[in-house]
This record gives structure tokens, sequence and C-alpha cells, in this order.
């Protein structure tokens, strides 16, 4: 059997990036994708911010559009109080979506595909908003928990529920980024293992058939590409909405 | 609906292709967690970056052309306001020009009226004293016509008796008769 198997989770295998430096202090390769979208965001803030043009050029125009729409959902979202969160929804913001773009280049590594990422960058919205909520409302805060205009009798039923949905919030936060980026990749990755599979099998004629696969790869990139921008949407979103929660606990 | 699908793809996809377990899976490898203290200081120093320096920078970009605006603007309102009453006052002037230009007009029709009529009285009033001194002239030679009529009627009318009767009137018999019959005739 000298068909190549289908490695379709290989391509999310840990090691480590920069030679000798990255193997001593673990940085790894998914750090490397990191350190990418960090630079290339800074690079870009850099060169839109040359001109400081009164009629933007084009990287002018790309912050800009950046800024005002994050800006708006913070506001839109929050409300006015969500100035304050700003730049930090514009880094996470920025941050998974550069990390979801990376990803879909060849060879690149997608760390938005990594549970622990996205677990790690969802604890700690969650840890965040919840400090904020504790910060703006004391003690008062637990009273999200307690739906109001419910009779005292269904307390005892909806406050868990209210606790365990509450509580569930990072859990569906990091698997819905963390899935989305994962099962793109797979598919990707076994459509491509598909035509090299129908190549090794069937000759001339397995060729031919590769360009359905081939087709569908094709297809799914520009899928890909819609999720990689709506799975940042999705995550920068719902940091508003659990913003907005622990502002104004409704 | 992605999430379904991933656990479809997981169930359905060959077991070949799953021939280890997810890397993503693995918290035995250290390097899953590793990944997460670089992203740490990744993000920390991203956000540093973003919140002190590129957002406010980008902020400010924005402020100051929503500033520009507002004051181009506002300049144009104001020349609006000027450019309208500029036009209000070129109206003012066209008319008050206007009435000016009317009472001049009037005041030059009045004062040729005014000239044609002393000149249409000057003329009249010429003309009657020639009239009168026409009339004062006929009635001088009515007069004097009227003053030659009588002694040619005497002389006439004793010529006539002489030559019918044959005898001389004498002047006071006749000048009575010579009288009154001037004055039937309206001569006299």
């Amino acid at each position: 059997m000298a068909a190549p198997s289908i490695d379709a989770l290989g391509q999310f295998s840990l090691t480590t990036g920069f030679g000798q430096f990255g193997r001593a202090l673990h940085f790894t390769n998914s750090n490397e994708a990191m350190l990418a979208a960090a630079v290339i965001i800074t690079g870009v803030f850099a060169l839109g911010l040359q001109a400081r043009a009164l009629v933007p050029g084009r990287m002018q125009s790309l912050v800009e559009l950046l800024y005002e729409f994050v800006r708006n959902m913070c506001v839109d979202t929050i409300g006015e109080e969500g100035l304050r969160f700003f730049p930090l929804v514009f880094t996470i913001f920025s941050f998974i979506l550069l990390g979801n773009l990376i990803g879909l280049i060849p060879y690149f590594f997608a760390f938005t595909s990594h549970i622990a990422v996205t677990l790690a960058l969802a604890l700690f919205v969650f840890v965040f908003s919840t400090g904020v909520g504790f910060y703006t409302h004391g003690f008062r805060f637990f009273k999200f928990f307690v739906p109001s205009g419910v009779p005292g009798w269904l307390l005892p039923l909806l406050v868990p529920i209210e606790i365990i949905s509450y509580l569930s919030r990072p859990v569906s936060l990091s698997v819905r980024l963390f899935a989305n980026m994962t099962a793109g990749h797979v598919m990707w990755e076994v459509f491509a293992g598909f035509m090299l599979l129908l190549t090794a099998s069937f000759g001339v004629l397995g060729v031919f058939a590769a360009i359905v696969p081939l087709g569908l790869n094709v297809a799914l990139a520009a899928l890909e590409l819609l999720v990689a921008g709506l799975q940042a949407y999705v995550f920068a979103i719902l940091t508003c909405l659990y913003l907005h929660d622990a502002v104004h606990m409704h | 609906m992605r999430r379904l699908s991933t656990a479809t793809l997981l169930a359905l996809a060959p077991s070949a292709a799953f021939a280890d377990t997810m890397p993503q899976m693995n918290f035995h490898n250290p390097l899953t967690l590793d990944q997460v203290g670089w992203m740490a200081v990744i993000l920390v120093v991203l956000y540093l970056l973003l919140s002190c320096w590129g957002l406010p920078q980008v902020g400010k970009v924005l402020d100051n052309r929503a500033a520009v605006i507002a004051a181009d603007l506002a300049a144009a309102r104001q020349a609006k306001k000027e450019a309208d009453a500029a036009a209000a006052a070129l109206n003012a002037t066209i008319v008050q020009a206007r009435a000016v230009a009317q009472a001049e007009v009037a005041k030059a029709v009045n004062g040729a009226k005014a000239k044609a009529a002393a000149e249409a009285a000057a003329l009249a009033a010429a003309l009657e004293v020639k009239l009168d001194a026409a009339e004062a002239q006929i009635a001088t030679a009515r007069a004097a016509a009227v003053a030659a009529i009588r002694p040619v009627a005497a002389d006439v009318a004793s010529t006539i008796l002489l030559k019918l009767t044959g005898i001389q009137p004498a002047e006071d018999q006749l000048a009575p008769r010579l009288d009154a019959a001037l004055a039937a005739r309206k001569v006299a």
C-alpha cells in the first residue's frame, strides 16, 4: 500500500518555532502565528497612521473602517460605557480575525483551532466580564441570576438554570470558535487528501476525478473566508454582550 | 450548524484520518498550555500597543476630520448668511434706485409739462393781444365806414329828392329821417 493516508489532524500538531530559542522557551508554531497576527495588526496601524490624511488612503481607510466597526459594535451593544472596553474588544477581535485569516494560508498554523487557545480567551472574557459585574454592582450582581417578574416558587428551579447558563458561556464561546476552525481545516485536508488518494489509486482517471474535491476545496475556501470573519465577529459581539450584562444586569 | 458538522465529520470520516487523537486535546503535551502563556504575553503587548498608541491615534484622526468637517460646514453656513445679506442689500439698493429713478422721471415729466403749459399760456396771451388789436382795428375801420355812410346817404337822399321833386330838402328835415333809417338798418 503505497497510497498516502489522510492525516487530517497533523496540521494541528504543536511544535516549537524559532529554532533553538523556541525549543528553550517553548515558543510554539502557534505562537509564531500569534506573533505574526500581532505584527500584522501593528503594521497595518503603522501604515494606516502614516499619512493621517483628511481624505484617507487605502491603508488609513482600512484602519478607520476596523476602528469604527468595533467601536460601533461596542457602543451599540454595551452602550456609551462600552468605550472603556473598546481597546480590549478591538484587541480580541483583531487578534482572532487575523488568527483565522492567517490559518487559511497553506502551511500557516491556525491557532484559533486550538481549544486551549480559544478556551483561554473565553475564560478571560468570562472572568473579566464577571469581574466588571461585581466591580460595577458589588454583591448585587448576584441578582443577575434571579430573573425578575417570576413567581417565587419557580426560583429554586430558575436560579440554578441561570447559573448553569452563565457558567456555560465560556464553553460555548470557546467551542464555537475552536470547532468552526477545526472543522474547516479538517474538511480542507480531507478533500485534499482525497485528491492524492485518487491520483495514487486510479492514475490518469484519478487525476481527472480529483477535480471534484479540488472544486469542493475552492468553494470551501470561500466559505472558510466567511467563517473566519464571522467567527471573529461572533466572538467579539458575544464579548460585548457579556460586558453589557455585567454593566447593565439585564 | 457548524458545530454539528464537526461532529458528523468526526463520526463519518474514515478512521484512518484520525490515526492519532486530536493534537488539540493532547494536554500531555506541555506545548498545548505553553502556547497559552506566550499568547498572554503577545496579547498584553498587542493590547498595550493598541490602547496606548494605535487606537487613540486613529481616534484623533477621526475627531480631527469631524472637527474640520464641522468647521467647514460652519464656514459655509456663515458664507451663505453673508451672501444672503449681500443679496438682500443688493435688492434694497435696486428698489431704492428704482424709486429715485422714478421720482426723477416724474420730475422731468412734470417740468416738461409745466414748461409746455407756460409756453402755451404765453402763446395764448400773445395771440389774445394780437386778437384784441385786430378787433380794435376792425372796430375803428367799422366806425370809420359807418361814419362815412351818413354823408353819402344824406347826399344820395337829397339828390334823389331833388331829381324827383325838384325841391332841395332842408337839412333839419332830412337829418331825423336819415338817422331813423340808418338805425332801422342797424348801421349806426
